[in-house]
Formats: structure tokens, sequence, C-alpha cells
């Protein structure tokens, strides 16, 4: 077994390759603007690392986010792309997922990222490998007293620590694809069904329906 | 690497607007022409949304693609290339189709070949008429550009001679057809509209024609107005509104003017083809006047057929593999998608690759896309 795991989700855009036992190699970088850019590079990288050509790889896991589409996007037709060409499944996990288990809390806990225009992606866990809610996306100010004081962990907890005011320093700040990759390994290990690579936006398209067209003539 | 076979085999990517498209080209031949369009989705706008044209390329991607591969009955191994559309058109949009042909080209082992949009529109009638002549004059007119291009060589030097100021000649259909109610896109009603109406019932101004206006530029913003407020006045007055009048009096006034400066741009470089290209070369009134008037000034005329004007994979796949026949850099893997890829450059090798073919021609104007915004879309 040899999958390689991506996520563009958040400003991270991560790679790793895991061999069924463990982490062969991990890269990536925090750019919230050139996924597009990064994300080849860095899967060359760990192949690369790992002395293992994509032509090896058996499986391939992609972020689905939620996340800011534009990037997610990225990730997603890369694995779909690379799935396609190479004739192997592409299994899609919860981005908040990765970086739960990265935080290997046991207790109760939530992850919220940054969804921009002043929102968090955010859901609620009972321990690192088992998510309680459907990934939501709301404004902090409105989550406050359901998460005051629970333990918290991402970049969305961190951004507003005044909300998530139990939030772990310590704890994982971005996603990462080992992460994503030992979750998805151990998932599919146990028998677990992952997700379809498919975007979960939780948002629709900004556009309005223009109203009749502007009277051109000075009234 | 122009081989036995009749040239490379080279599948392209286009996702610039609302077209996924995918083609596959040996050579000069047109294998597969693959297009999954949300052009549907968008009517009810008034006008492409990029946000919601970025996600149907996502869900259309990777099918087209592997439809194209069985319609060309071709093996991905097979492929000499892969190139895709780098630019210029909507940010969003490009990434996917950029995503996708880098990820494609990696797992195939095959060079990537990012490519200028413009010039695509262009080489694509080699699929068509065969090799393009050099020099070759092209008229691009469609919802995202109007310009005029001189291409001593579709892969290395292209040249703006002129472009729209203000709104390109397919949204200027687009918004007519909206102030008379008659949908989106506007291209094909208006010309359905047209043939039953008089060009010559209204006159209607000719943007940029004066003896001191650039003589290679369009403007069809104030045509636009000049109909809205005209037909406005129609309305106030609570008479009828003469549809099939209206719709050919301002076709004919963009038809003409496009037609004019084609010519006179082809007389004044000295180039004896013209090749029309983009979704509006689709329309029968611009194909007719410059069929007539082309033949007047001695110009041999190159008008694909309509499905290769308007945008799709076999255009980017036709420019790939002139690409790869003439042995130019491949792109890297860290190639961008950049909105406004100036058409100035045909095509975006590798930074760190050695370029035998390029000609020291910048410091011309950067011919920015046409993005489409809200300002453009709804005012
Ligand atoms: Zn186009």
């Amino acid at each position: 077994m040899l999958l390689l795991a991506l996520d563009t989700a958040t400003p991270a855009v991560t790679a790793a390759l895991h061999d069924g036992s463990r982490v062969l190699a991990a890269a990536g970088e925090v750019d919230a603007r050139r996924h597009g850019e990064l994300l080849l590079p860095a899967v060359d990288r760990v192949l690369a690392e790992a002395g293992r050509k994509l032509a090896d790889v058996t499986g391939i896991v992609a972020g689905v986010g939620p996340g800011p589409y534009t990037g997610l996007r990225v990730g997603l037709v890369t694995a779909t792309a690379f799935g396609a060409a190479l004739d192997v499944p592409v299994h899609g996990l919860c981005s908040l997922d990765g970086l739960a288990y990265a935080s290997g809390l046991t207790e109760p806990f939530v992850v919220a990222t940054d969804a921009r225009r002043k929102e968090v992606y955010w859901a609620r866990y009972a321990d690192a490998r088992t998510r309680l809610t459907e990934p939501a996306v709301d404004r902090p100010a409105d989550l406050a007293d359901e998460v005051a004081g629970v333990p918290a962990v991402g970049a969305g907890a961190l951004l507003y620590d005044t909300v998530f005011t139990g939030v772990r320093r310590d704890g994982p700040e971005h996603q990462s694809a080992a992460a994503l990759a030992e979750l998805a390994a151990a998932k599919l290990a146990a028998g677990e069904e992952l997700l379809p690579p498919r975007p979960l936006y939780l948002r629709r398209p900004d556009a309005q329906v223009p109203a009749n067209y502007k009277v051109v003539t000075p009234k | 690497m122009a081989d036995s076979r009749g040239g490379p085999l080279v599948l392209g990517i286009e996702t610039s607007c609302d077209e996924t498209g995918v083609g596959i080209v040996r050579g000069h031949t047109l294998l597969a022409d693959a297009v999954a369009s949300s052009v549907d989705e968008h009517a009810r706008f008034g006008g492409v949304v990029p946000e919601v044209a970025s996600r149907a390329h996502l869900e259309a991607m990777v099918p087209t693609i592997q439809r194209a591969l069985k319609e060309a009955g071709v093996a991905a191994s097979d492929l000499d290339g892969i190139a895709v559309t780098a630019g210029p058109g909507l940010a969003g949009a490009l990434l996917v189709g950029v995503s996708a042909a880098k990820a494609y080209a990696y797992a195939l082992g095959k060079p990537l070949y990012g490519v200028n949009h413009l010039a695509s529109h262009i080489c694509v009638d080699q699929l068509e008429h065969g090799p393009l002549p050099e020099p070759t004059m092209a008229l691009l007119v469609s919802g995202g550009h109007s310009s005029l291009l001189l291409a001593p060589d579709i892969t290395s030097d292209v040249r703006p001679l002129g472009s729209t100021i203000d709104d390109a000649a397919g949204e200027a259909f687009d918004k007519v057809a909206r102030v008379l109610n008659l949908g989106f896109p506007g291209g094909p009603v208006i010309d359905r509209y047209a043939r039953e109406g008089d060009p010559e019932a209204i006159r209607f101004p000719r943007g940029l024609t004066g003896p001191r206006d650039a003589a290679y530029d369009f403007s069809f913003s104030g045509l636009k107005t000049a109909v809205a407020r005209w037909i406005e006045a129609k309305r106030a007055a609570g008479e009828e509104v003469p549809v099939a009048d209206v719709s050919a009096s301002f076709q004919e006034a963009v038809v003409d003017v496009l037609t004019r400066k084609a010519v006179r741009a082809c007389k004044d470089s000295g180039v004896d083809h013209l090749m029309i290209g983009g979704g509006v070369a689709a329309n029968s009134r611009l194909r007719a006047m410059a069929e007539r008037r082309c033949e007047d000034a001695g110009i041999r005329l190159r008008v694909p057929r309509p499905k290769l004007c308007t945008d799709n994979g076999a255009m980017v796949a036709a420019l790939g593999a002139e690409m790869v026949a003439r042995n130019r850099p491949a792109s890297a893997w860290d190639l961008s998608a950049d909105s406004s890829l100036p058409v100035t450059e045909p095509h975006v090798p590798d930074p760190h690759a050695h370029d035998h073919g390029h000609g020291g021609h910048g410091g011309h104007d950067h011919d920015h896309f046409h993005e489409l915004s809200k300002d453009n879309l709804y005012s």
C-alpha cells in the first residue's frame, strides 16, 4: 500500500506519502495565494524524498474541505486527475478531521479554520478520531456560548481566541497531509468508508440575480 | 517531433471561462473535441458568474478528459504533451484546468505546455484550413475579447494591433439582448432575429471610426447605450419595439466596424490573409460581410467552423502541438494560472529552460483579458 495524501483546503499546501504503516515523507508550505504553484512541486518532493514514483501509488487521499474554494479545488482536481491517470482510487477526508487527528486529544474539543469574511469553518469532536457534528461555517461571535472554555485547535481558533477561549496554543495550527494520510490509513485498515473526493463548500456561490436592467435614459 | 503519423499527439485543456473543453489533436488533425458547458447555470444571472463556472469546471474536468481520450481512441500514454490555457481568463476557472493538466502530465511523464488563450483561438484554424500563413492577421471577437492581432509566429511572436477600450463585442450582444428581454447569451438570438430585420432601419453609431480615432481599437459601450436609449424611447412613447430591426441594425453596426478595421489592418500591414475566431465569429452577418469585404480587398478569409470558434480544448491542443513541433520549451511544474497573461506571450516556458525560438519583441501593451465583474455584468 502506498497512499499519496494532499490537502489545499486551508493556507497550508501539503502532501505526504504513507506506506500503510508509517509516513515516508511529507512536504508543504503555508501560502494562501499560491496553492496552484506549490502543490505539484510538493508532491514531487515527497516522492523524491521517499525514493518512490507516482506510478507506485495505490491510492490518493484528498482533503475535501471545508475551505476557501479556489485553493480547495486545486487539491481536489489534482487528486482526481492523478486517480484517473494512474487508475487508482481517490478518497476524500474532511480537512478538519486531519487537524483533529493531529491534535491527539482524548477529550471533547473543537477544530476551527479560517473561513475568511470574518467566519470560521468548524466542527466538534469527542476525541482526535471521532467527529460529532457536520462541519459548519459560522461567525465566531455566534459560537461564543458553545465553545467558551472548550479545548480548540486550528488557525481559526487562534485567530478568534477571545471566542475560542480554550484554544490550545501547542495544538496543530495548520493542516498536515501527514496527519491526513495517517488517519486515512487507519480508517482504510479498519474497513471504514471514506468520502468521495467532492468539495465541501458550505456556502452558495456569490452571485446575485441582477434586477431588471438599469435604465440608461436620464429621468 | 512531427513524425510519420502526422505530427505530435497533444491533449489540450481549456477552462478560462464557462466551457470545460478538452481536445486532442495530432498535428493539424482534430481527433476529439469534448466540451461541457455551464452556460445554462449562468443564464439566470445574465452573465458568467466566476464561482459558478469554477465549480462546474471541477465537476466536469476529469470526466471530460476521459471522454476526449475515448472519442479520440488514443491511450493517454501515447500523448506527446499536455497543453492547457494558462491565461488570460477567470483566475479561479483557469486554476482548475492548469491543476488538472499538471497532474495528468506529471502522472503520465509528459511535458506540460501552458499556452495563451488568444493565441489558441488563432491556432485552431490549422485544424480547419491547414498551416497558418506567416504572418497571420487575426480578428478575435467573443464575450471576453475583441482584438486585432498580427502573428508572424503563433508559437513565439503575437503582436496586438488593437483591442476594445470598453466592452467586448460579445458583451454588447449580451447586453442588448438583455434590454430586449431575449435572454443570455445574446449572440445567437440576436443573429436569429436580425435575419428577419432591416439592418438599415436604424443608424446606430460606429465607435472609434473617426479620422483621429485609433485605427485598430474598438469601442462598443457607446453603441450599447445608444441601442438601449432608442428602445427606451420607443417604450416610453408606448410604441412596440421592432425587435428584428433593432437586432439587425445593432448587429450591422458591430459587424461593420469589426470588418472595416480588420480589412484595414490587413491592407496596412500587407497581409493577404484574415483569420476570424472567437464566439462572435459564429455570427452569420459577420461571416457574410467579412467574406464580401475580404473578397473586394483581395484578402483570403479563414474562419473555422462555429464549434471551433467558441472556447474549446481543441484550440489549446492545436497550439500545444505546434509548440511540440517547433521544439518550444515546456512549462515548469509551478506554472501559474495568469488571469491577465499578455497576448505577447503565446506560451509560458519554464523560466529556467533555454528558449531558442523566442524573439525579442517585448514592450507591447498588455492586452489584458476583459474579466467579467459585477460592474460590467450588471450595469
Ligand atoms: Zn475565448
